[in-house]
């Protein structure tokens, strides 16, 4: 069975390079617009790993992260903070909410599936 | 794709400059709202970082500044005053400009260098950011020198994270195995701190790991695994043996030192134990003073350097990875064994779980672990690299483009790709076959090529990469292409295509690969006769692989053959019809789905399918086989992927996945269609694999007669 990601980006773009890499790397994805979408998405659904963008109208990812660790479904699945600040509180801030990693904009499709494999494991 | 994105990139920034042009004119009324300061923000901070990740670095980096402006507004560094949002709704002009810049265009930089300049006039001097260190990405990829490579070094690395660090989604032992792959790693789990049972928190982490690791990578990589836990953890990496010391001895430090070292033992303590006078360890564990594991953990590096060093001085550094010659037939016993071994494990795995008795199913799971990697080692010892025959094909294109009067190169790549000894025998054919035709009919004469502003020169491209649990071989050539017409109305003249359909690029060129086609004029010594493609299409089949051509007229032709790793054992779906159980390979099985009486009889006597929406041809196999009894309430649909098209298998149960060694059915049944071999199945009953590709053919081309 294919891993099945979220990614959960206000922007469409990255969302679309996002999706058509891991599919490329034999993912499946399912996307959510912002942290509210996101959240109300993984309540019913199982995922194995999310993927956030950490500016996002509605709530954002530091909002969405705790949301999850807090939740039961996907508490204790690995999540990947997108981020464009290579500034270490915003870093320190997603690690302090419960995110496993991060992966600093812009990225490479290659850098994105090796952090990708990484915390998968 | 990436030119998708970009579009959708660009619709995107234009939506959201529209958004934040609204929303600068209403902060215009309300300076103090914070909900619009952060929407601004937010619409800035998204153009800037996709922007950055498709390539729109003007983009990026003038809107970096004017981010950052916002960035001090957000905070309450900064007011909103008129001049910046003049100064701001400028830049959204500009970005709007840089967005719609056309490719090859100058950018005239002179509007965002004044806007930039003037909104750095309104930030507080000391306020004024650094330049930033450009972004860099938290991992970099591996790369290893061949400096590292001769340098191996062994590492003592002591990992304990934090308690809780199950909650942050990391998997510490995904973590000890990224440590594995660096190198030779000896591991041992301390377990001194997990708590007693009712203390203990399921969620929580107690135990921590010693590992030793002979690497040839740096100190940078083993901290690479670790980037994002390096503040959840207590981590000591030291280095404890490197190839570069000149070897005065073999042996390594005593137990109790290295415990001192660690720090695990103080000196003291270590003398009045050593006045004792027994062995150490043992006394060590007996008056309580180290915890059995931390011992065992000391013992454990003193073993492992040891052994490092005693290999590093048998194997002189000159001679490179030690090889025997072992004669093929016998690896090709050991295959066979191999595969009974699956087999009869499979039994015992059947037996195990039918008995329920946990002791026995245990041992039967160890069996199955070893067995599996028996086998992935006995199938690797097979592997060879395509290499040996890519020199075989320069020298015949040599040959061919003198005797032709044509100028020809070779060029291949991924040489070194592994396959299989059987599959690289069996490939040899249709390659001839391909090249000989790239080389006839693919490349023009160098004064066709000079005319049509071509360099006088071919080439031919021969390559090779791994894809999944396929490799992928490719052969291109910078010729003339396939004549799409011609080929198709060749086709239609020998009645493989009817003139009126309607038939997609890759349809008409597969037709090369009938028996007999040929659109050549005049037969060469080279080819023409029309024997050729067809053999390849036959050869590859016989390989379970695939074969998809590309061609452009005029620029060459692509012909890729998708060929599997191994063909001595596959991954395979059993499913069963009545009594019998057969077998298909899961490489190109999608998914399975119900069919009930009532899907049967809604569809009027047409095998069809509707899956989600989409329509689905299947082929019943009960009938396909004659196979009398009553078929189940509800069968099963097996839907396969077969040449680009999804076509089901009609089945009564699917049973599960299935470890399938393969045994060809001899001779008498070499004109079985649509059975590809046999397997001997865990309770010793045989089931046949299926060809599904044949098979859809075989019944299309009943279907075509009726007709």
């Amino acid at each position: 069975m294919a891993k099945l990601i979220m990614s959960a980006d206000d922007s469409a773009s990255v969302r679309q390079m996002v999706a058509f890499t891991l599919k490329q790397n034999g993912y499946d994805v399912v996307e959510a617009v912002d942290g509210r979408d996101a959240l109300n998405k993984l309540n019913t659904q199982k995922v194995d790993m999310l993927l956030t963008d950490l500016n996002m109208p509605n709530m954002d990812g530091i909002g969405l992260i705790k949301g999850v660790r807090a939740g039961s479904l996907n508490k204790f699945i690995p999540i990947v903070m997108l981020t464009t600040e290579s500034n270490d509180t915003k870093k320190a801030e997603g690690k302090a909410a419960g995110a496993t990693g991060w992966i600093v904009k812009p990225f490479k499709p290659e850098q994105l599936i090796a952090v990708v494999k990484k915390v998968l494991g | 794709m990436m030119e998708e994105a970009v579009a959708t990139y660009r619709d995107e920034a234009s939506e959201l400059l529209t958004e934040l042009e609204t929303s600068l004119l209403e902060l215009e009324e309300t300076p103090d709202d914070s909900d619009l300061i952060n929407r601004v923000f937010r619409a800035m901070h998204t153009i800037k970082g996709s922007g950055a990740m498709f390539g729109f670095d003007e983009i990026a980096s003038f809107t970096h500044e004017v981010e950052t402006v916002f960035d001090m507004v957000r905070n309450g560094r900064m007011t909103v005053t008129k001049r910046l949002l003049d100064l701001t709704l400028k830049s959204r002009d500009h970005i709007s400009y840089l967005l719609n810049i056309p490719e090859g265009e100058e950018v005239d930089r002179s509007d965002g260098d004044a806007i930039i300049a003037g909104l750095r006039q309104l930030v507080p001097q000391v306020e004024l950011p650094q330049k930033g260190s450009p972004d860099v990405s938290a991992i970099n990829l591996p790369k290893v020198s061949e400096e590292e490579l001769a340098n191996e070094s062994t590492w003592r690395i002591r990992f304990r994270p934090v308690t809780n660090i199950l909650m942050c989604g990391t998997n510490p032992i995904s973590l000890i195995n990224e440590l594995r792959d660096l190198g030779t790693a000896h591991v041992v789990a301390q377990l001194d701190d997990v708590p007693e049972l009712d203390k203990l928190v399921a969620e929580n982490c107690y135990i921590y790991w010693d590992v030793i690791l002979t690497t040839t990578r740096g100190e940078d990589a083993i901290k690479d695994v670790f980037i994002f836990v390096e503040d959840d953890c207590e981590l000591k990496i030291e280095l404890i043996d490197k190839s570069g010391l000149i070897d005065k001895e073999q042996g390594y430090k005593k137990l109790g030192d290295i415990l001192v070292e660690r720090g695990d033992l103080s000196p003291i303590e270590m003398q009045k134990v050593l006045m004792l006078q027994k062995r150490f360890g043992e006394l060590l564990i007996e008056q309580g003073i180290v915890s059995p594991e931390k011992v065992q953990s000391a013992l454990l590096e003193q073993q492992h350097v040891k052994s490092v060093r005693k290999e590093r001085s048998e194997t002189p550094p000159t001679e490179s990875a030690a090889s025997i010659r072992v004669p093929a037939e016998r690896l090709d016993q050991l295959i066979n064994l191999v595969g009974e071994m699956v087999t009869v494990q499979a039994h015992l795995t059947q037996v195990s779980l039918a008995g329920g008795d946990p002791t026995f199913i245990s041992i039967s799971e160890e069996v199955e672990r070893l067995t599996n990697e028996l086998r992935d080692t006995a199938l690797n010892i097979r592997m060879l690299p395509i290499g040996s025959t890519f020199s075989k094909f320069k020298r015949l294109v040599r040959d061919l483009s003198s005797e032709l009067g044509k100028e020809i190169e070779m060029e291949t790549f991924g040489a070194e790709t592994e396959l299989d000894k059987t599959v690289i025998e069996k490939l040899n054919d249709p390659l001839v076959h391909i090249i000989r035709n790239s080389i006839d009919h693919g490349i023009e004469m160098p004064a066709v090529r000079t005319a049509a502003g071509k360099s006088s020169r071919g080439t031919v491209y021969l390559g090779a990469e791994h894809s999944g649990d396929s490799v992928l071989v490719t052969i291109r050539d910078d010729g003339a292409g396939l004549d799409r017409d011609r080929i198709r109305a060749k086709a239609v003249e020998r009645g493989l295509l009817s003139a009126s359909a309607e038939v997609s690029d890759k349809e008409i060129y597969s037709q090369i690969f009938a028996p007999g086609f040929s659109t050549a004029d005049k037969v060469t010594s080279v080819s023409g006769r029309g024997v050729g493609m067809d053999v390849v299409k036959r050869g590859i089949d016989g390989l379970r692989g695939s074969i998809e051509v590309e061609s452009t007229r005029g620029t060459g032709t692509t012909i890729t053959l998708k060929i599997p790793l191994t063909l001595a054992i596959i991954d395979s779906l059993l499913v069963k019809i009545g009594k019998d159980h057969f077998v298909l390979p899961l490489a190109s099985v999608e998914e399975c789905v119900e069919l009930t009486k009532e899907d049967v009889a809604n569809s009027h006597g047409r095998n069809l399918a509707n899956v989600r929406g989409v329509i689905i041809p299947y082929i019943p196999l009960r009938q396909q086989f004659d196979i009398n009894d009553n078929p189940p309430e509800i069968e099963q649909i097996v839907i396969a992927n077969i040449h680009g098209s999804k076509v089901g298998f009609v089945v009564d149960h699917v049973v599960g996945e299935h470890q399938t060694v393969i045994k060809s059915l001899g001779k008498m049944y070499h004109d079985v269609k649509g059975v590809s071999g046999a397997t001997i199945l865990g309770d010793g009953t045989v089931a046949l694999i299926l060809d599904m590709g044949v098979l859809l053919q075989t019944v299309e081309q009943s279907e075509k007669e009726i007709l």
